[in-house]
């Protein structure tokens, strides 16, 4: 009846109770407070069930915040156990739940931090600043959503019942395999990431054809704001690279369910495969989260550097070459895995080239700064931040591209310090950048600065003293993954250098936390009046902050690059609500929650081997996708009037 | 605010041109199944390949009946652009038992080997067959259950704007079905005995 379900799902090890009675204890607390408040009503009507781009963007931001909490306790776990390591007797984790938690931390930061905060800032601003009133599909929107919920639900429901993968976030076979991971564990990593994979996939469609049919009338593609480029590239990356990871995630789970031998170590299965086959996926995922983050800086330089950015085209021509040439670097990351040494120097060198449009961006942006009159606000902290790690981590990136030193550096710490460079002084530095500069348009105010510059200082050194001693030690020969090693090998110091990097951290997201708190409790003095508080040059700084549940009356009419600064500059009259023309808004609809909760139940039920319960799932997943294709009444009128009436309050 | 009918005019080529972007990922999906078959196809670990297992004629037949249901959904079409619902309707339900037939065909050849002990457990090789050729056949079911809403959508209301952009769409996804057809075909049929 229930599959493999039993008491012994629960947890027993004293560490891992802690982690399930935090997440039981958060929810419960979640829950209290909500019917304390009495806002459930509010809740679901205002927000769950909402199909405006704004709002969903919002629910993605505070998932991948909590789940950036989350997966920092998971570092925190790791850095105690490589301190103390030294010695086993006294180890913190059993050796099983110090991998179940490694994989986690990767998993989780990668599918449910990143992309959770890449889609959260994209639906937020990116419809704004094309002048558009929503993206191109807003119900399937809110579908995406709510299967990246369902994902992220899954991974956390790990903790409390059953236990998680063991393999690293990538899960190679053939020790993913049934043969010697039978447990639920790599199921649950191969459901949650495979149902979150399914709504960026959707995503990724959805912000497409956005970008290709929703922008404002004379807005050509070439005088599209730089960060729609670089969404453009991402989505296309997207819509081209996921499909491979649903379906080696497939195969995988074939493999484990239903006996096939598609990546065992026998019966002519091929393990290679499945490697080469996700970082065919891997590989452009790095750039599906980097590309958005260029774009993010690319708006902000220029704007706080009160300049058009320099080099439009090139930047163009980079994001495109970029979006290319990460198909072809993916054996990069097993060169020492026999490819022979022709394809080696083939994928090295091309890995080497594509070192070439990122240099060009960074120039770009240096050369946008470069006398113009910077305004130092938080944003362009983030920003100096990330030039110098980036620079850093993309030097360390281009060593790894010599398949000759990559055989000395595989799978060390030096290459784990590498990646952290890029994923938190790229893709996490931009996004942070890109909330506080985008905070005002979205909630009407802006952040405490004072609060967003420390915090910036806080990430930067905290960054620099996790992780340089991580780049000495991987040379030193400590291999990623270690629960223990030799206290003879005199590495315990440097473990314990970046155990209080790690701990820095860990303050700076507490002073984030911090200034979000004391913004919203002072919000009075930061109020945005006029929509347009940095001095913007794009769209979305014409309309009023908090921006209309439309975004705007009247369409703007783009006769340039950077189009609401040209109109700043006098050469065009504001829109006027003379040309008003009545449009449509969707209505709400419950359906993508509805979908998410069931594909919930659904992966719960394949981990499981309940059977019954994912047949019942999926056929009330077709009942509510016929309800919705039923309902001919999905969309509303605003005339005028309710534009008016709105604008009185 | 207001209510109002929706007028679809506008969305027509938003829809179709997603469509067209969803085509092309699963195209990816298919081409990775079809990478794999491609590097498992000798691996059939001492059980038997695809020269030995497969019956041409049979495989021959199934890519007729599917040709002709591409050909009937094109006659539907023609139907919605005629304005005659019956037309549309009859060769909707045509094109339903053509997939159904594909279906009852695919499956009898499975439940065969499977019958004469080659499973999907037996070897790579028959494990990436079962998979590429089964993940198209379980395309095609969706189609039929789509081809079976949609025809009671026309029943109901007619040939309006909702459902004949939904049927364009219909025709697109049966044709890409079609054309993937073709590939496993003479990649994995023809490609066997050759
Ligand atoms: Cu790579």
């Amino acid at each position: 009846m229930l599959g493999r379900l039993g008491w012994d799902a629960l947890p027993y090890d004293p560490v891992v109770i802690g982690g399930a009675l935090s997440v039981v204890g958060g929810l419960v607390g979640i829950i209290v407070l909500i019917t304390v408040l009495k806002r459930w009503k509010w809740l679901y009507k205002e927000w769950l069930t909402s199909l405006d781009h704004k709002k969903i963007g919002v629910m993605y931001i505070v998932v991948a915040l909590v789940m950036l909490i989350r997966g920092l306790g998971d570092a925190l776990l790791m850095r105690l156990q490589q301190i103390i390591g030294s010695n086993e007797a006294n180890a913190v984790l059993t050796s099983e739940h110090f991998q179940q938690i490694f994989t986690a931390h990767g998993t989780i930061m990668i599918f449910f931090v990143a992309m959770g905060a890449m889609f959260g800032i994209i639906n937020l601003i990116l419809p704004q600043m094309l002048g558009a009133r929503d993206v191109a599909f807003p119900f399937l929107n809110s579908v995406s959503f709510w299967l990246f919920f369902s994902g992220m639900a899954l991974v956390n429901t790990s903790l409390i019942i059953g236990e998680f993968a063991a393999t690293g976030w990538m899960a190679y076979p053939p020790l993913s395999g049934l043969e010697y991971s039978p447990g639920v564990g790599v199921d649950y990593w191969i459901w949650s990431i495979q149902i979150a994979g399914i709504g960026s996939l959707l995503s990724g469609i959805n912000f497409i054809v956005t970008i290709l049919k929703e922008r404002a009338p004379g807005m050509s593609l070439m005088k599209m704001p730089i960060f729609a480029w670089s969404v453009l590239g991402a989505m296309i990356l997207v819509a081209f690279s996921f499909p491979i990871l649903t379906g080696t995630l497939a195969m995988l789970s074939l493999d484990r369910l239903m006996g096939m031998h598609f990546f065992t170590s026998d019966m002519g299965g091929n393990p290679m495969m499945y490697i080469n086959l996700i970082w065919a996926w891997g590989h452009p995922e790095v750039y599906i989260l980097i590309l958005p983050a260029f774009g993010i800086f690319s708006e902000i330089v220029a704007t706080f550097s009160g300049k058009k950015l320099f080099g439009y085209k090139s930047m163009v021509v980079a994001i495109m070459a970029i979006t290319f040439l990460s198909y072809v670097v993916w054996l990069h990351h097993f060169f020492t895995m026999g490819g022979g040494a022709n394809v080696n120097a083939f994928f090295g060198i091309m890995t080497m080239v594509i070192a070439i449009p990122t240099g060009v961006k960074v120039f770009n942006w240096l050369f946008t700064m470069y006398r113009g009159r910077v305004r130092f606000t938080s944003p362009m902290y983030w920003f100096m931040g990330f030039v110098v790690t980036f620079t850093i981590g993309g030097m360390t990136g281009v060593l790894h591209a010599i398949p000759a030193v990559d055989f000395q550096l595989h799978n060390s710490l030096f290459l784990v310090a590498h990646f952290h460079n890029m994923i938190i002084g790229g893709v996490l530095f931009g996004y942070f950048a890109g909330l506080t500069y985008w905070f005002p348009k979205i909630f009407g105010f802006k952040l405490h600065e004072g609060l967003g510059k420390l915090a910036a200082w806080t990430w930067i050194i905290g960054f620099v003293t996790a992780f340089v001693p991580l780049y000495v030690l991987g040379l030193m020969g400590a291999t990623r993954r270690l629960d223990h090693y030799d206290a003879s090998l005199g590495w315990q110091g440097l473990f314990i250098v970046a155990g209080i990097g790690a701990v820095i951290i860990v303050i700076a997201v507490g002073i984030q936390l911090l200034q979000i708190g004391y913004s919203i409790w002072t919000r009075k003095q930061r109020i945005d009046h006029n929509g347009d508080p940095w001095d913007g040059r794009t769209l979305e700084w014409s309309t009023t902050s908090p921006s209309p549940s439309y975004n705007f009356a009247v369409l703007p009419q783009v006769k340039s690059i950077d189009a609401f600064w040209y109109q700043k500059q006098g050469n065009e009259n504001k829109n006027e609500m003379e040309t008003f023309q009545p449009f449509h808004l969707p209505k709400n609809s419950g359906i993508g929650l509805f979908i998410g909760i069931l594909s919930t139940i659904a992966g719960f039920g394949i981990i499981w081997h309940i059977w019954w319960l994912v047949i019942i799932a999926a056929v009330l997943i077709i009942y509510s996708i016929v309800h919705r294709a039923n309902d001919r009444d999905t969309e509303m009128l605003v005339t005028k009037k309710d534009i008016l009436s709105e604008a009185m309050g | 605010m207001s209510q109002a009918n929706t007028s679809i005019a506008p969305h027509n080529d938003k829809s179709s041109l997603g469509f067209w972007i969803y085509l092309m990922t699963d195209c990816v999906l298919f081409a990775s199944l079809f990478a794999t078959f491609a590097v498992l196809r000798n691996a059939t670990a001492g059980g038997p390949t695809g020269a030995e297992l497969f019956d041409l004629n049979y495989i021959l037949i199934e890519t007729l009946i599917l040709l002709a249901s591409s050909f009937t959904v094109g006659m539907a079409l023609l139907g919605f652009r005629v304005g005659s619902k019956r037309i549309a309707l009859s060769m909707l339900v045509l094109t339903g038992l053509l997939g159904g037939t594909f279906l009852a065909l695919e499956i009898n050849e499975f439940q065969h080997l499977i019958h004469e002990g080659f499973t999907w457990q037996t070897s790579a090789f028959l494990s990436s067959f079962f998979t590429l050729v089964g993940t198209h056949g379980l395309h095609i079911a969706i189609g039929v259950l789509w081809l079976v809403y949609l025809a009671a959508a026309i029943y109901r209301h007619g040939l309006d704007s909702i459902n004949k952009k939904r049927i364009v769409l219909f025709a697109l996804f049966w044709h890409f079905l079609d054309l993937i057809w073709i590939f496993i075909f003479s990649i994995v049929y023809l490609g066997a005995k050759f």
